[in-house]
Protein backbone atom coordinates (compact mmCIF):
# COMPACT_ATOMS: atom_id res chain seq x y z
CA UNK A 1 0.00 0.00 0.00
CA UNK A 2 1.36 3.29 -1.37
CA UNK A 3 1.85 6.20 1.41
CA UNK A 4 -0.41 8.23 -0.57
CA UNK A 5 -3.44 5.90 -0.10
CA UNK A 6 -2.90 5.74 3.67
CA UNK A 7 -3.21 9.65 3.80
CA UNK A 8 -6.37 9.35 1.81
CA UNK A 9 -7.65 6.56 4.00
CA UNK A 10 -6.38 7.69 7.46
CA UNK A 11 -5.63 11.15 6.49
CA UNK A 12 -8.99 12.64 7.84
CA UNK A 13 -9.92 9.29 10.30
CA UNK A 14 -9.86 10.94 13.68
CA UNK A 15 -13.06 13.15 12.49
CA UNK A 16 -14.66 9.41 11.01
CA UNK A 17 -13.90 9.78 7.42
CA UNK A 18 -12.03 7.79 5.64
CA UNK A 19 -10.94 3.69 6.46
CA UNK A 20 -12.86 2.71 10.10
CA UNK A 21 -10.20 -0.07 11.03
CA UNK A 22 -6.85 0.94 12.27
CA UNK A 23 -4.15 -0.81 11.15
CA UNK A 24 -3.47 -3.43 13.49
CA UNK A 25 -0.07 -4.85 12.57
CA UNK A 26 3.11 -4.32 10.31
CA UNK A 27 2.78 -0.40 11.44
CA UNK A 28 4.79 1.67 8.67
CA UNK A 29 6.02 4.90 9.10
CA UNK A 30 3.61 6.70 7.26
CA UNK A 31 0.90 5.49 9.11
CA UNK A 32 2.03 6.93 12.29
CA UNK A 33 2.52 10.23 10.99
CA UNK A 34 -0.28 10.10 9.15
CA UNK A 35 -2.69 8.83 11.93
CA UNK A 36 -1.12 11.15 14.71
CA UNK A 37 -1.68 13.94 12.17
CA UNK A 38 -4.81 13.46 11.70
CA UNK A 39 -4.92 13.28 15.63
CA UNK A 40 -3.80 17.00 15.41
CA UNK A 41 -6.83 17.79 13.97
CA UNK A 42 -8.86 17.67 17.47
CA UNK A 43 -5.83 19.37 19.16
CA UNK A 44 -6.52 22.73 16.81
CA UNK A 45 -10.42 22.42 17.14
CA UNK A 46 -10.08 22.02 21.22
CA UNK A 47 -7.26 24.64 21.32
CA UNK A 48 -8.50 27.05 18.84
CA UNK A 49 -12.05 27.58 19.79
CA UNK A 50 -11.49 27.68 23.64
CA UNK A 51 -8.76 29.91 22.92
CA UNK A 52 -11.20 32.48 21.15
CA UNK A 53 -14.28 31.51 23.40
CA UNK A 54 -11.90 32.31 26.12
CA UNK A 55 -10.43 35.64 25.18
CA UNK A 56 -14.04 37.40 25.57
CA UNK A 57 -14.87 35.61 28.97
CA UNK A 58 -11.26 36.33 30.34
CA UNK A 59 -11.44 40.10 29.28
CA UNK A 60 -15.06 40.27 31.67
CA UNK A 61 -13.05 38.40 34.29
CA UNK A 62 -10.14 40.71 34.50
CA UNK A 63 -12.15 43.66 34.73
CA UNK A 64 -14.80 41.85 37.12
CA UNK A 65 -11.68 41.06 39.74
CA UNK A 66 -10.27 44.54 39.26
CA UNK A 67 -13.64 45.66 39.89
CA UNK A 68 -14.87 47.92 43.37
CA UNK A 69 -17.53 45.82 43.61
CA UNK A 70 -17.93 42.86 46.34
CA UNK A 71 -20.50 41.26 44.57
CA UNK A 72 -18.60 41.10 41.11
CA UNK A 73 -15.38 41.03 42.22
CA UNK A 74 -15.89 37.81 44.83
CA UNK A 75 -16.88 35.83 41.72
CA UNK A 76 -14.88 36.57 39.83
CA UNK A 77 -11.64 36.01 42.37
CA UNK A 78 -13.30 32.19 43.17
CA UNK A 79 -13.60 31.31 39.56
CA UNK A 80 -10.01 32.12 39.05
CA UNK A 81 -9.02 30.62 42.11
CA UNK A 82 -10.56 27.70 41.41
CA UNK A 83 -9.75 26.69 37.99
CA UNK A 84 -6.09 27.78 38.27
CA UNK A 85 -5.77 26.37 41.89
CA UNK A 86 -6.54 22.45 40.77
CA UNK A 87 -5.09 20.48 37.99
CA UNK A 88 -6.37 20.49 34.64
CA UNK A 89 -7.06 16.57 35.18
CA UNK A 90 -8.77 16.45 37.92
CA UNK A 91 -11.26 19.13 36.37
CA UNK A 92 -11.59 17.05 32.95
CA UNK A 93 -12.39 14.21 35.32
CA UNK A 94 -15.02 16.46 37.29
CA UNK A 95 -16.52 17.75 34.66
CA UNK A 96 -17.44 14.73 32.77
CA UNK A 97 -18.76 13.17 35.70
CA UNK A 98 -20.86 15.85 36.13
CA UNK A 99 -21.75 16.56 32.77
CA UNK A 100 -22.77 12.31 33.23
CA UNK A 101 -24.71 12.44 35.94
CA UNK A 102 -26.83 15.78 34.76
CA UNK A 103 -27.45 13.91 32.04
CA UNK A 104 -29.42 11.25 33.55
CA UNK A 105 -31.35 13.07 34.94
CA UNK A 106 -32.00 15.78 31.86
CA UNK A 107 -31.78 14.51 28.50
CA UNK A 108 -30.86 18.04 27.32
CA UNK A 109 -27.28 16.79 28.86
CA UNK A 110 -26.68 14.43 26.23
CA UNK A 111 -24.27 16.20 23.85
CA UNK A 112 -22.22 17.02 26.73
CA UNK A 113 -19.95 14.28 27.89
CA UNK A 114 -18.75 13.91 24.48
CA UNK A 115 -15.43 15.33 24.02
CA UNK A 116 -16.00 17.74 21.79
CA UNK A 117 -18.53 19.82 23.77
CA UNK A 118 -17.48 18.66 27.68
CA UNK A 119 -13.75 18.81 27.03
CA UNK A 120 -14.19 21.89 25.58
CA UNK A 121 -16.47 23.58 28.18
CA UNK A 122 -13.39 22.71 30.82
CA UNK A 123 -10.57 23.94 28.52
CA UNK A 124 -12.35 27.16 27.70
CA UNK A 125 -13.36 28.15 31.76
CA UNK A 126 -9.58 26.85 32.66
CA UNK A 127 -7.93 29.29 29.66
CA UNK A 128 -10.32 31.82 30.68
CA UNK A 129 -9.40 31.84 34.60
CA UNK A 130 -5.63 31.66 33.31
CA UNK A 131 -5.99 34.97 31.13
CA UNK A 132 -7.87 36.43 33.06
CA UNK A 133 -5.02 36.64 35.60
CA UNK A 134 -2.82 37.35 33.11
CA UNK A 135 -5.37 40.34 32.18
CA UNK A 136 -5.76 41.17 35.56
CA UNK A 137 -1.90 41.67 35.75
CA UNK A 138 -2.10 44.21 32.33
CA UNK A 139 -4.84 46.04 33.74
CA UNK A 140 -3.05 46.66 37.26
CA UNK A 141 -0.10 47.48 35.30
CA UNK A 142 -1.34 50.38 32.40
CA UNK A 143 0.35 53.73 32.58
CA UNK A 144 -1.46 56.16 34.85
CA UNK A 145 -0.77 58.64 32.23
CA UNK A 146 -2.75 56.96 30.16
CA UNK A 147 -5.70 57.00 31.76
CA UNK A 148 -5.06 60.46 32.96
CA UNK A 149 -4.99 61.61 29.52
CA UNK A 150 -8.23 59.79 28.76
CA UNK A 151 -10.12 61.27 31.50
CA UNK A 152 -8.42 64.85 29.95
CA UNK A 153 -10.23 64.18 26.64
CA UNK A 154 -13.39 63.94 28.41
CA UNK A 155 -13.96 59.96 27.86
CA UNK A 156 -15.51 58.04 30.30
CA UNK A 157 -16.97 54.61 30.72
CA UNK A 158 -17.17 52.09 27.46
CA UNK A 159 -15.46 54.45 24.92
CA UNK A 160 -12.24 54.89 27.69
CA UNK A 161 -12.15 51.29 28.13
CA UNK A 162 -12.18 50.35 25.03
CA UNK A 163 -10.13 53.20 23.41
CA UNK A 164 -7.96 53.25 25.69
CA UNK A 165 -7.58 50.59 28.43
CA UNK A 166 -8.43 47.32 26.62
CA UNK A 167 -5.99 48.04 23.92
CA UNK A 168 -3.01 48.82 26.07
CA UNK A 169 -4.47 46.18 28.75
CA UNK A 170 -3.94 43.92 25.08
CA UNK A 171 -0.50 45.39 24.47
CA UNK A 172 1.04 44.52 28.00
CA UNK A 173 -0.44 41.20 28.08
CA UNK A 174 0.41 39.62 25.13
CA UNK A 175 3.90 38.17 25.78
CA UNK A 176 2.39 36.46 28.50
CA UNK A 177 -1.14 35.50 26.74
CA UNK A 178 1.75 34.11 23.83
CA UNK A 179 2.80 31.44 26.47
CA UNK A 180 -0.60 30.84 27.75
CA UNK A 181 -1.93 29.83 24.16
CA UNK A 182 1.14 27.46 23.87
CA UNK A 183 0.37 25.91 27.43
CA UNK A 184 -3.62 25.57 26.54
CA UNK A 185 -2.83 24.12 22.61
CA UNK A 186 -0.22 21.51 24.80
CA UNK A 187 -2.77 20.62 27.49
CA UNK A 188 -5.65 19.46 25.10
CA UNK A 189 -3.81 16.27 24.72
CA UNK A 190 -4.88 15.48 28.13
CA UNK A 191 -8.43 15.26 26.94
CA UNK A 192 -9.02 11.82 25.73
CA UNK A 193 -7.00 10.31 28.40
CA UNK A 194 -9.18 11.78 31.25
CA UNK A 195 -12.93 10.16 30.94
CA UNK A 196 -14.02 11.56 27.93
CA UNK A 197 -14.57 8.93 25.86
CA UNK A 198 -13.18 8.72 22.34
CA UNK A 199 -15.84 7.31 20.06
CA UNK A 200 -15.10 5.02 17.60
CA UNK A 201 -11.52 5.74 18.35
CA UNK A 202 -11.17 9.24 16.63
CA UNK A 203 -9.02 10.72 19.07
CA UNK A 204 -6.34 13.27 19.18
CA UNK A 205 -2.54 13.06 18.20
CA UNK A 206 -1.32 11.72 21.29
CA UNK A 207 -4.22 9.15 21.66
CA UNK A 208 -2.74 7.78 18.14
CA UNK A 209 0.47 8.08 19.45
CA UNK A 210 -0.52 6.10 22.77
CA UNK A 211 -2.18 3.28 20.47
CA UNK A 212 1.35 2.90 18.18
CA UNK A 213 3.32 2.76 21.41
CA UNK A 214 0.84 0.26 23.26
CA UNK A 215 0.74 -1.76 19.64
CA UNK A 216 4.46 -1.74 19.03
CA UNK A 217 6.34 -1.61 22.75
CA UNK A 218 8.47 0.88 20.76
CA UNK A 219 7.80 4.35 22.53
CA UNK A 220 10.83 5.65 20.17
CA UNK A 221 8.95 6.10 17.00
CA UNK A 222 5.60 7.34 17.89
CA UNK A 223 6.19 9.81 20.43
CA UNK A 224 8.67 11.64 18.52
CA UNK A 225 6.58 11.93 15.65
CA UNK A 226 4.15 13.55 17.86
CA UNK A 227 6.75 15.76 19.42
CA UNK A 228 7.54 17.21 16.03
CA UNK A 229 3.64 18.24 15.31
CA UNK A 230 3.49 19.85 18.62
CA UNK A 231 6.61 21.57 17.89
CA UNK A 232 5.64 22.70 14.14
CA UNK A 233 2.58 23.98 15.97
CA UNK A 234 4.15 25.99 18.61
CA UNK A 235 5.80 27.34 16.04
CA UNK A 236 2.68 28.51 13.76
CA UNK A 237 1.16 29.65 17.13
CA UNK A 238 4.57 32.43 18.07
CA UNK A 239 4.29 33.59 14.43
CA UNK A 240 0.71 34.23 14.53
CA UNK A 241 0.77 35.78 18.32
CA UNK A 242 4.27 37.56 17.35
CA UNK A 243 2.14 39.51 14.01
CA UNK A 244 -0.26 40.34 16.33
CA UNK A 245 2.26 41.45 18.57
CA UNK A 246 4.32 43.73 16.07
CA UNK A 247 0.37 44.99 15.33
CA UNK A 248 -0.50 46.03 18.84
CA UNK A 249 2.79 47.90 19.68
CA UNK A 250 3.04 49.41 15.77
CA UNK A 251 2.64 53.37 17.21
CA UNK A 252 5.82 52.55 19.54
CA UNK A 253 9.19 53.90 18.89
CA UNK A 254 11.14 49.87 17.62
CA UNK A 255 13.19 50.14 20.36
CA UNK A 256 10.90 50.33 23.21
CA UNK A 257 8.64 47.75 21.74
CA UNK A 258 8.68 44.73 23.76
CA UNK A 259 10.01 41.38 22.32
CA UNK A 260 7.93 38.16 22.56
CA UNK A 261 9.56 35.64 24.93
CA UNK A 262 8.59 32.66 24.70
CA UNK A 263 8.89 30.54 27.73
CA UNK A 264 6.76 27.22 26.68
CA UNK A 265 5.23 24.27 28.82
CA UNK A 266 4.50 24.04 32.13
CA UNK A 267 1.18 21.46 32.99
CA UNK A 268 -1.21 22.89 34.92
CA UNK B 1 -21.37 7.67 57.23
CA UNK B 2 -18.80 7.35 59.67
CA UNK B 3 -18.55 3.67 58.41
CA UNK B 4 -18.70 3.85 55.64
CA UNK B 5 -15.95 6.54 54.88
CA UNK B 6 -13.49 3.58 57.09
CA UNK B 7 -14.37 0.80 54.94
CA UNK B 8 -11.09 -1.30 53.54
CA UNK B 9 -11.43 0.29 50.45
CA UNK B 10 -11.50 4.10 51.55
CA UNK B 11 -8.23 3.33 54.16
CA UNK B 12 -6.52 2.70 50.69
CA UNK B 13 -7.88 5.65 49.32
CA UNK B 14 -6.25 8.09 52.10
CA UNK B 15 -3.20 6.05 51.54
CA UNK B 16 -2.84 6.79 48.18
CA UNK B 17 -3.11 10.17 49.28
CA UNK B 18 0.56 9.61 51.23
CA UNK B 19 1.59 8.26 47.96
CA UNK B 20 1.07 11.49 46.25
CA UNK B 21 3.16 13.25 49.39
CA UNK B 22 5.52 11.19 49.21
CA UNK B 23 6.04 11.55 45.34
CA UNK B 24 6.30 15.77 45.88
CA UNK B 25 8.40 15.32 48.81
CA UNK B 26 11.18 12.67 46.70
CA UNK B 27 10.47 14.66 43.52
CA UNK B 28 10.95 18.15 44.73
CA UNK B 29 14.69 17.62 45.90
CA UNK B 30 15.30 15.27 43.24
CA UNK B 31 14.45 17.48 40.42
CA UNK B 32 16.22 20.46 42.29
CA UNK B 33 19.30 18.72 42.32
CA UNK B 34 18.93 17.37 38.27
CA UNK B 35 17.78 21.04 37.61
CA UNK B 36 21.47 22.48 39.85
CA UNK B 37 23.34 20.11 37.97
CA UNK B 38 21.77 20.86 34.45
CA UNK B 39 21.76 25.04 35.13
CA UNK B 40 25.55 24.01 36.58
CA UNK B 41 26.35 22.61 33.18
CA UNK B 42 24.64 24.89 30.94
CA UNK B 43 27.01 28.16 32.51
CA UNK B 44 29.78 25.93 32.22
CA UNK B 45 33.16 27.03 30.14
CA UNK B 46 33.01 23.54 29.34
CA UNK B 47 31.72 23.25 25.33
CA UNK B 48 30.37 19.78 25.01
CA UNK B 49 28.85 20.26 28.22
CA UNK B 50 27.10 23.67 27.73
CA UNK B 51 25.32 22.15 25.46
CA UNK B 52 23.93 18.67 26.95
CA UNK B 53 22.83 21.35 29.53
CA UNK B 54 21.51 23.39 26.93
CA UNK B 55 19.79 21.08 24.91
CA UNK B 56 18.27 18.81 28.51
CA UNK B 57 16.38 22.05 29.13
CA UNK B 58 15.53 23.13 25.39
CA UNK B 59 14.33 19.47 24.98
CA UNK B 60 11.75 18.93 27.85
CA UNK B 61 10.05 21.87 27.19
CA UNK B 62 8.27 22.56 24.08
CA UNK B 63 6.45 19.20 24.13
CA UNK B 64 3.04 18.27 26.18
CA UNK B 65 5.12 17.12 29.51
CA UNK B 66 2.42 13.97 29.71
CA UNK B 67 3.53 12.73 26.60
CA UNK B 68 6.99 12.90 28.60
CA UNK B 69 5.42 11.27 30.91
CA UNK B 70 4.14 8.32 28.56
CA UNK B 71 7.46 8.15 26.70
CA UNK B 72 10.27 8.55 29.53
CA UNK B 73 8.48 5.53 31.37
CA UNK B 74 8.32 2.95 28.70
CA UNK B 75 12.00 4.28 27.66
CA UNK B 76 13.73 4.21 30.71
CA UNK B 77 12.24 0.76 31.61
CA UNK B 78 13.59 -1.09 28.29
CA UNK B 79 16.80 1.22 28.28
CA UNK B 80 17.41 -0.70 32.11
CA UNK B 81 16.27 -4.07 30.81
CA UNK B 82 18.50 -3.86 27.74
CA UNK B 83 21.40 -2.93 29.82
CA UNK B 84 21.05 -5.55 31.86
CA UNK B 85 20.32 -7.98 29.31
CA UNK B 86 24.04 -6.64 28.18
CA UNK B 87 25.39 -7.70 31.23
CA UNK B 88 23.84 -10.79 32.21
CA UNK B 89 23.05 -12.77 29.25
CA UNK B 90 26.12 -13.04 27.10
CA UNK B 91 25.15 -15.63 24.90
CA UNK B 92 21.80 -14.45 23.73
CA UNK B 93 21.95 -14.76 20.41
CA UNK B 94 18.41 -13.62 18.90
CA UNK B 95 18.06 -9.81 18.46
CA UNK B 96 16.12 -8.19 21.65
CA UNK B 97 13.58 -6.02 19.41
CA UNK B 98 11.78 -8.71 17.31
CA UNK B 99 9.08 -7.15 15.18
CA UNK B 100 6.88 -5.58 17.71
CA UNK B 101 8.11 -7.19 20.68
CA UNK B 102 10.65 -6.21 23.35
CA UNK B 103 12.48 -9.39 24.02
CA UNK B 104 14.83 -9.96 26.60
CA UNK B 105 16.21 -12.43 28.67
CA UNK B 106 14.69 -13.78 31.80
CA UNK B 107 17.25 -13.03 34.21
CA UNK B 108 17.49 -9.37 32.90
CA UNK B 109 14.09 -8.77 33.96
CA UNK B 110 13.31 -5.74 36.24
CA UNK B 111 11.71 -6.42 38.58
CA UNK B 112 12.39 -10.39 38.22
CA UNK B 113 9.39 -12.25 37.12
CA UNK B 114 9.01 -13.84 40.48
CA UNK B 115 9.65 -11.07 42.88
CA UNK B 116 7.03 -10.24 45.27
CA UNK B 117 4.06 -7.76 44.45
CA UNK B 118 5.43 -4.53 46.60
CA UNK B 119 8.37 -4.90 44.49
CA UNK B 120 6.23 -4.47 41.69
CA UNK B 121 4.70 -1.27 42.72
CA UNK B 122 7.92 0.04 44.38
CA UNK B 123 9.35 -0.27 41.06
CA UNK B 124 6.92 1.53 38.83
CA UNK B 125 7.32 4.18 41.73
CA UNK B 126 10.33 4.65 41.64
CA UNK B 127 10.02 4.62 37.52
CA UNK B 128 7.18 7.76 37.75
CA UNK B 129 9.44 9.43 40.28
CA UNK B 130 12.73 9.37 37.86
CA UNK B 131 10.35 10.69 35.06
CA UNK B 132 8.84 13.15 37.16
CA UNK B 133 12.10 14.26 38.29
CA UNK B 134 13.66 14.11 34.51
CA UNK B 135 10.73 16.65 33.38
CA UNK B 136 10.60 18.92 36.33
CA UNK B 137 14.77 19.49 36.58
CA UNK B 138 14.55 20.86 33.25
CA UNK B 139 12.56 23.43 34.39
CA UNK B 140 14.13 23.53 37.39
CA UNK B 141 17.05 24.41 35.27
CA UNK B 142 16.05 26.86 33.18
CA UNK B 143 14.92 28.91 36.45
CA UNK B 144 17.81 28.44 38.27
CA UNK B 145 19.86 29.23 35.03
CA UNK B 146 18.18 32.74 34.94
CA UNK B 147 18.57 33.24 38.44
CA UNK B 148 22.42 32.48 38.11
CA UNK B 149 22.69 35.03 35.80
CA UNK B 150 20.59 37.57 37.37
CA UNK B 151 22.81 37.81 40.69
CA UNK B 152 24.68 41.10 40.17
CA UNK B 153 28.10 40.79 38.25
CA UNK B 154 29.51 43.40 40.03
CA UNK B 155 29.33 40.80 43.01
CA UNK B 156 30.87 38.27 41.41
CA UNK B 157 33.61 40.41 39.99
CA UNK B 158 34.42 41.92 43.62
CA UNK B 159 34.70 37.76 44.62
CA UNK B 160 37.24 37.44 41.28
CA UNK B 161 39.17 40.97 42.64
CA UNK B 162 39.41 39.55 45.86
CA UNK B 163 41.50 36.41 44.67
CA UNK B 164 39.34 33.69 44.83
CA UNK B 165 38.89 30.84 42.38
CA UNK B 166 35.87 30.20 39.89
CA UNK B 167 35.28 26.96 42.50
CA UNK B 168 34.61 29.14 45.27
CA UNK B 169 32.99 32.10 43.79
CA UNK B 170 30.69 30.32 42.34
CA UNK B 171 30.07 28.30 45.90
CA UNK B 172 30.45 31.16 48.03
CA UNK B 173 28.93 34.11 46.04
CA UNK B 174 26.63 32.93 43.53
CA UNK B 175 24.85 29.62 45.14
CA UNK B 176 23.82 31.75 48.29
CA UNK B 177 22.53 34.65 46.55
CA UNK B 178 20.92 33.19 43.32
CA UNK B 179 17.59 31.47 45.52
CA UNK B 180 16.15 35.15 46.10
CA UNK B 181 15.90 35.27 42.12
CA UNK B 182 15.24 31.90 42.11
CA UNK B 183 12.23 31.68 44.57
CA UNK B 184 9.39 32.70 42.51
CA UNK B 185 10.34 30.43 39.55
CA UNK B 186 10.62 27.60 42.03
CA UNK B 187 7.24 28.31 43.55
CA UNK B 188 5.64 28.83 40.55
CA UNK B 189 7.18 25.26 39.55
CA UNK B 190 6.08 23.57 42.98
CA UNK B 191 2.39 24.50 42.23
CA UNK B 192 2.56 23.10 38.77
CA UNK B 193 4.50 19.81 40.45
CA UNK B 194 1.24 20.10 42.95
CA UNK B 195 -0.65 20.07 39.76
CA UNK B 196 0.99 17.43 38.09
CA UNK B 197 0.49 14.81 40.53
CA UNK B 198 -2.68 13.52 39.05
CA UNK B 199 -1.06 12.52 36.14
CA UNK B 200 0.59 9.45 38.21
CA UNK B 201 -2.52 7.53 37.41
CA UNK B 202 -1.52 7.66 33.53
CA UNK B 203 1.56 5.78 34.44
CA UNK B 204 -0.61 2.93 36.09
CA UNK B 205 0.34 3.73 39.62
CA UNK B 206 -3.08 3.15 42.02
CA UNK B 207 -3.54 6.47 43.09
CA UNK B 208 -5.93 8.69 44.25
CA UNK B 209 -7.45 9.15 40.64
CA UNK B 210 -7.65 5.52 40.41
CA UNK B 211 -9.18 4.98 43.69
CA UNK B 212 -11.82 8.24 43.08
CA UNK B 213 -12.79 6.05 40.16
CA UNK B 214 -12.98 2.90 42.03
CA UNK B 215 -14.96 3.96 44.75
CA UNK B 216 -17.26 6.32 43.21
CA UNK B 217 -18.77 4.14 40.62
CA UNK B 218 -21.95 2.07 41.07
CA UNK B 219 -22.47 -0.31 43.95
CA UNK B 220 -24.75 -3.25 44.39
CA UNK B 221 -25.57 -4.84 47.15
CA UNK B 222 -24.38 -8.09 46.20
CA UNK B 223 -20.71 -6.67 46.72
CA UNK B 224 -21.00 -4.16 49.62
CA UNK B 225 -22.88 -3.30 52.71
CA UNK B 226 -23.07 0.55 50.94
CA UNK B 227 -24.70 0.24 47.62
CA UNK B 228 -25.27 3.45 46.25
CA UNK B 229 -25.19 5.35 42.46
CA UNK B 230 -22.46 6.74 40.52
CA UNK B 231 -21.40 9.25 43.01
CA UNK B 232 -18.09 9.60 41.37
CA UNK B 233 -18.47 13.41 40.69
CA UNK B 234 -18.39 13.66 44.38
CA UNK B 235 -15.33 12.30 44.74
CA UNK B 236 -13.84 14.20 42.11
CA UNK B 237 -14.89 16.97 43.93
CA UNK B 238 -13.72 15.60 47.38
CA UNK B 239 -10.01 15.47 45.15
CA UNK B 240 -10.66 19.37 43.38
CA UNK B 241 -11.10 20.49 46.93
CA UNK B 242 -7.96 18.83 47.99
CA UNK B 243 -5.99 20.41 45.44
CA UNK B 244 -7.32 23.75 46.05
CA UNK B 245 -6.72 23.78 49.77
CA UNK B 246 -3.09 22.30 48.86
CA UNK B 247 -2.14 25.30 46.49
CA UNK B 248 -3.58 27.64 49.13
CA UNK B 249 -1.53 26.44 52.15
CA UNK B 250 1.42 26.14 49.42
CA UNK B 251 0.57 29.76 48.66
CA UNK B 252 0.92 31.20 52.13
CA UNK B 253 3.99 29.22 53.22
CA UNK B 254 6.18 30.48 49.86
CA UNK B 255 5.30 33.91 50.54
CA UNK B 256 6.43 33.67 54.52
CA UNK B 257 9.51 32.19 52.78
CA UNK B 258 9.84 34.74 50.38
CA UNK B 259 9.80 37.32 52.93
CA UNK B 260 12.55 35.42 54.74
CA UNK B 261 14.77 35.47 51.84
CA UNK B 262 14.03 38.69 50.90
CA UNK B 263 15.45 40.12 53.78
CA UNK B 264 18.42 42.35 53.43
CA UNK B 265 18.72 41.64 49.74
CA UNK B 266 19.53 44.05 47.66
CA UNK B 267 16.45 44.24 45.57
CA UNK B 268 13.14 46.13 45.58
CA UNK B 269 11.05 43.70 47.95
CA UNK B 270 14.51 43.69 50.02
CA UNK B 271 14.71 47.76 49.60
CA UNK B 272 10.59 47.71 51.09
CA UNK B 273 11.24 45.98 53.83
CA UNK B 274 14.41 48.02 54.98
CA UNK B 275 11.74 51.35 54.68
CA UNK B 276 8.84 49.13 56.51
CA UNK B 277 11.56 48.63 58.97
CA UNK B 278 12.66 52.03 59.41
Amino acid sequence: MSCWQTIQDYGLRSIGIGERLLPREDFTLCQQFTLIGSGMIWNIYFGFFALVLGFFFATALAVGKGSSNRLIRKPSEWFIFIFRGSPLFIQFFFGYFLFLSLKSNYPFFDPFTAAWLGALIVLFCNTAAYTGEIFYGALQSIPKGDTEAADAYGMSGWPRFKRVIWPTMLRLAWPAYTNEAIFLFQSTALVFFSGFPAWQQRGDALYYASYFADKTFNPFIAYPILAMYFILLTLVIVSLFGLINARLNRHLPQHTRSKLRVRPNLIR
Amino acid sequence: MACYLTTGKHMSIYTSVFTVLLLLAVTAPVALGFGFAGASAARSSVAPLRWFGKSYIALVRGVPDIAFFLFFVIALDQGIEYLRHKALCRDWSEPIRQGNDFVVCQAAKMPLGDAPQWVHETYGFSLAVLTFSIVFGAFAANVLFGAMRAVPHAQLETAGAYGMSQRQIFWRVLVPQMWVYALPGLSNLWMVLIKATPLLFLLGIEDIVYWARELGGTKTSRFTDYPHGDWRMWYFLALLVFYLVFTRISEVVLERLMQRLTHGQATSGGEAQRKAAA
